[in-house]
């Protein structure tokens, strides 16, 4: 019995010491779960949020772009696509053959989609075809079964009802390059669409409004269980630019198919009210993707119909210049208002000798004569005596040669030269750059934005700054009133000798463009011609006698140059026009303006057709 | 009194009805406290439906219970008669699903048994636990010395645990061997005879580690750093972890858990349903369970000590650490204390042959309390 009951006592011993370990190793676990659950539970508990909550971004219909009067330029349309959702298929080439049976697939766009595959995300769909037909959906819901991973779905893509007459303001949209990709989650959504020229690239931010987000309950494999918040989207803002269609067309279609530009503009605040370029492109284009056809024709045009010639293109303002020199000499005080200079036909500066067009002179003239006859030699010696530094100060008072700030990407400022701006080219600066610059040769270069604005402010006295933004989401913006932009503090009364000078060139006997009198009852146009050499004219061929311009190559030619205000009294509207090698501005560009002006001032809202805009339910 | 009681015990055979009485109810209504606590998961689990889980697992246990009160009933003797060939059963099995077994998660555990799949590693550990009782029940004092007399029984432990290794099993294994090494501690083998049968295992493990699968490597790698491989073999510990901390001190409540139900949680009606609980629940709910296993496991340390006869003794501790070694292994498991290792929650866990075994245990535990006053006719004296 001592011998069982030895055993009984080590077992008994022993199974107190197991029970006691048992407790001891459930007391560790009990305290490896306190710092799991209490000490770190904050940490797992974010953990946790974050498993089971997806977001996912939905994209607010683009804002609309409006003309002044509410047309709709730049609107959406629904785009039938088809998505391929990487995750949902396990060869992904293989419905990409199967899909190019159904509708087929071009190498490039097979290219395109192999691109995206390696730079997407695999959760983000993609896009394998846009704009699809009901034929091709058709197709596309029949073989459905062999096609997994293809969603067809719908979305929505750009449409410019105006096409080519306001491409060149409106801009355009395109997919957004990689270089675009990162700041906005949005721009990796599928079929999204970036602002890339005109308005449409100023304004991108605003009309692409925010991405909303719905945050979804999703499980281990990403299938949504439910939906636990949406945040909805700022819809993108709709555009209201100053822009007005009707006019904008009429212009175009005196413009035909020159090479031209011409700028309309209220003169009292700086709205743009047209601005046509020919020859135009059609911006949806872009939208769906340009081949490679159409893109050389573009490039290999030599009248560049991709360029906007109003804000980029710049040409030499040629006489058109001459009231900013003679604004400069009477400021300066190197002419007065009634001060006399003699044109003999030429100025010798130096040894080398000037012409003025006329080789006969024009004898003494004053500032309102030197513009009415746009007597050259008159602005050699007004340059001459001014300098070339007050000159350039004066012409970019007048909106030459600076930023305009307009809203259109890719605006060129022209270019005023100085002293300074030669010699930071290796160039000393010569008297005879400086007489040249008198009549607006020579290194000046204006675009027909530049123009129409220093012919505004010549008109009006007042620094208004050109725009074509006219509200926001409804809102005017600031800048509509005359007095919300500030006076140039010229004197009136030398700004007035100006706009009598122009009124000379066109009205007065003798002026050199009677061709582009209004004939308006109670109004009249005043305005200044010019015609800007693009290659010198050389000794030999002025001496021989019938030089005649006409007989150039088209490239050769002079640019025919017309700027104009109207009405005279009352200054509204200020029309600049350049037709390229359009040879005279007095004969080509002087009545093109003045048809233009008459559009312009005859234009009456009221009895306009209904605005394009109501018809199109783009936006539900 | 307490001499006439004992005679009564002492009868070779008593009434059902007397045997009945003498069930500990109080350690079965503990049994069907901690069913009850995996009938609530498995009901959560399912996001809030008996199916396809809790009303299958309560069918289980239904039919584990009445095994349990029948082998309660069968007198301790009868089974320590049957020791042998219950362990040569269950050896024969364990060989026999190495040559037919379905390959399950990468290894041979199971074997089709009348409809349920039956993982005989799961009857070895009872099994064991009852031929190692009946193998010491006998042994004197001074047998227990002699150290030939210990070859068989750890030739009965080695035989087991090398088949589950070769399935490969490694944790089950593991467990196997912690069972047979408890048996032979409470048995009375000297401690250094224990140490240096111990000691080496270590150095053995490092050799053993060259022979191990790659997924077996991988769950040691993982348990060392879990968050390396968040998506790879990390994962389950990780979402766990998640699940575990994310119920913080009170718990989102019941049916309010997300990881489970969104099936982060890998296998989270099986292994890792404790983590269900424990972010429904929190931390107080988990200590609730933990205090309600750490109950079952002392009452079959109770049950041990009040027995009267070595091999009830042995049975009824071998019972306990069965069952201690499923929760410890179980819940160290999902805190992410030791590698992951398909260690189920008995009664908890969704599936049948764990439940099903850890039932017959406890009928045998049952057995031994309702017994415990029974005397062996020692047949080796006679």
């Amino acid at each position: 019995m001592k011998k069982e009951n030895r055993t009984t006592g080590v077992f008994t011993r022993r199974a107190l010491l197991l029970g006691a370990g048992q407790i001891g190793v459930l007391g560790v676990l009990a305290a490896k779960l306190y710092q799991v659950q209490v000490e770190e539970g904050a940490r797992y508990a974010t953990l946790a949020e974050s498993n089971r909550i997806s977001a996912r971004l939905i994209a607010p219909p683009r804002g609309r772009i409006l003309d002044r009067f509410g047309t709709v330029v730049g609107g959406n349309k629904l785009n039938w696509r088809a998505l391929l959702m990487v995750e949902e298929t396990a060869d992904v080439g293989g419905t990409l053959d199967a899909f190019s049976q159904v509708v087929a697939l071009q190498d490039h766009e097979r290219a395109r989609i192999d691109r995206e595959l390696h730079r997407r995300r695999r959760f983000i769909p993609l896009v394998v075809r846009e704009f699809l037909t009901w034929d091709d959906m058709a197709r596309i819901e029949v073989n459905a079964p062999d096609l997994p991973g293809i969603l067809v779905d719908v979305g929505t893509s750009r449409l410019y009802p105006e096409g080519p007459n306001l491409a060149h303001v409106v801009g355009y949209v395109a997919p957004p390059s990689e270089g675009d990709m990162g700041d906005d989650p949005m721009l990796a959504l599928p079929g999204i669409r970036i602002g890339r020229a005109g308005v449409e690239k100023f304004h991108d931010l605003k009309l692409r409004g925010r991405a909303g987000a719905v945050q979804m309950e999703v499980n281990a494999v990403g299938r949504v269980i439910r939906e636990l918040d949406r945040q909805e989207g700022t819809s993108g803002q709709d555009l209201g630019l100053t822009i007005d269609v009707e006019l904008q067309k009429q212009v175009l279609s005196r413009l035909g198919d020159l090479s031209a530009s011409a700028v309309v503009m209220d003169c009292r605040n700086g709205e743009v009210l047209a601005m046509t370029t020919t020859p135009s492109f059609d911006p949806s284009l872009f939208n769906s993707g340009v081949s490679q056809a159409q893109w050389v024709e573009w490039t290999n045009n030599r009248r560049a119909p991709l360029i906007n010639k109003a804000t980029s293109g710049v040409y030499p303002p040629g006489s058109t210049f001459k009231m900013a020199v003679a604004m400069a000499g009477l400021d300066n005080k190197v002419i007065g208002p009634g001060d006399r200079i003699v044109c003999p036909g030429y100025l010798d500066i130096g040894d080398t000798r000037f012409h003025c067009w006329s080789k006969y002179g024009h004898g003494a003239l004053d500032v309102r004569g030197g513009l009415k006859n746009s007597c050259d030699v008159f602005f050699f010696e007004l340059a001459r005596r001014v300098g070339i530094d007050r000159l350039a100060a004066m012409a970019n008072r007048f909106g030459i040669g600076v930023n305009l700030d307009i809203e259109l990407p890719g605006a060129r400022k022209g270019l005023m030269p100085t002293r300074a701006w030669r010699q930071s080219h290796g160039h000393a600066w010569g008297i005879g750059d400086t007489v040249n610059c008198g009549i607006g040769q020579g290194y000046v270069e204006a675009t027909p934005l530049a123009l129409c604005t220093y012919v505004s402010r010549v008109a009006t006295g007042r620094a208004v700054q050109p725009h074509v933004t006219r509200t926001l989401s409804g809102v005017m913006q600031p800048g509509v009133q005359a007095a919300d932009w500030p006076s140039m503090n010229l004197s009136e009364r030398h700004l007035q000798l100006c706009r009598e000078g122009m009124f000379a060139v066109v009205n007065d006997a003798g002026g050199t463009a009677p061709q582009a009198r209004l004939g308006m009852p109670g109004m009249q146009l005043a305005g200044k011609t010019g015609s800007s050499q693009v290659r010198r004219v050389s000794r030999e061929l002025r001496e021989h006698g019938n030089f005649k311009s006409e007989n150039l190559p088209w490239e050769y030619r002079p640019h025919a140059l017309f700027v104009c205000f109207a009405p005279y009294d009352s200054p509204r509207y200020a029309v600049s026009l350049v037709v390229e090698h359009g040879n005279a501005g007095a004969t080509t560009a002087g009545p093109l303006a003045r048809d233009i002006m008459v559009d312009a001032l005859t234009r009456d809202p009221v009895n306009r057709s209904e605005p394009q805009g109501q018809k199109l339910a783009d936006r539900s | 009194m307490i001499n006439e009681r004992r005679l009564i015990r002492a009868e070779p055979s008593f009434g059902l009805t007397t045997k009945l009485f003498q069930i500990s109810w109080i350690y079965v209504l503990l049994i069907c406290a901690l069913a009850g606590v995996g009938y609530a998961a498995l009901y959560s689990a399912a996001g809030g439906s008996p199916d396809p889980y809790a009303s299958k697992q309560a069918i289980r246990f239904a039919f584990g219970l009445v095994m349990m009160l029948c082998v309660a009933l069968v007198d301790i003797r009868i089974i320590e008669r049957l020791a042998w060939p219950l362990y040569g059963v269950s050896l024969a099995l364990l060989v026999l699903v190495l040559r037919v077994g379905h390959v399950g998660k990468g290894a041979q555990r199971w074997i089709e048994f009348g409809g349920t799949q039956l993982q005989p590693s799961e009857l070895m550990k009872i099994a064991l636990v009852v031929a190692l009782a009946a193998w010491f029940h006998r042994a004197t004092w001074e047998r227990m010395g002699n150290p030939l007399f210990l070859i068989p029984p750890a030739l009965m432990v080695a035989a087991p645990v090398l088949l589950i290794l070769k399935e490969p099993n490694l944790g089950t294994a593991v467990i196997t061997a912690l069972i047979g090494g408890t048996i032979f501690l409470a048995a009375g083998v000297r401690w250094w005879k224990m140490a240096l049968v111990v000691i080496p295992i270590p150095f053995a493990a490092r050799v053993a580690y060259g022979y191990l699968h790659d997924y077996q490597k991988a769950r040691i790698e993982t348990f060392l750093n879990p968050e390396s491989d968040p998506l790879g073999a990390g994962y389950n510990i990780q979402q766990s972890k998640i699940a575990l901390g994310s119920g913080g001190m009170w718990g989102k409540g019941y049916l309010q858990g997300t990881q489970g139900k969104l099936n982060f949680l890998p296998e989270k009606q099986t292994d890792f349903i404790f983590t269900m609980l424990a972010e429904e629940f929190g931390f107080v709910g988990c200590l609730a369970v933990l205090g309600l296993l750490l109950l079952i496991v002392l009452g079959a340390m109770a049950i041990a000590l009040r027995c009267r006869h070595q091999f009830g003794r042995l049975v009824a501790l071998g019972i306990g650490v069965n069952f201690f070694l499923y929760v410890a292994v179980n819940i160290a498991m999902v805190t992410g204390a030791i590698p992951v290792g398909g260690v189920p929650l008995p009664l908890v866990s969704y599936g049948g042959s764990a439940s099903l075994t850890v039932m017959f245990g406890f009928g045998l535990l049952m057995s031994v309390h309702v017994h415990r006053d029974v005397e062996f006719k020692d047949r080796r004296e006679d």
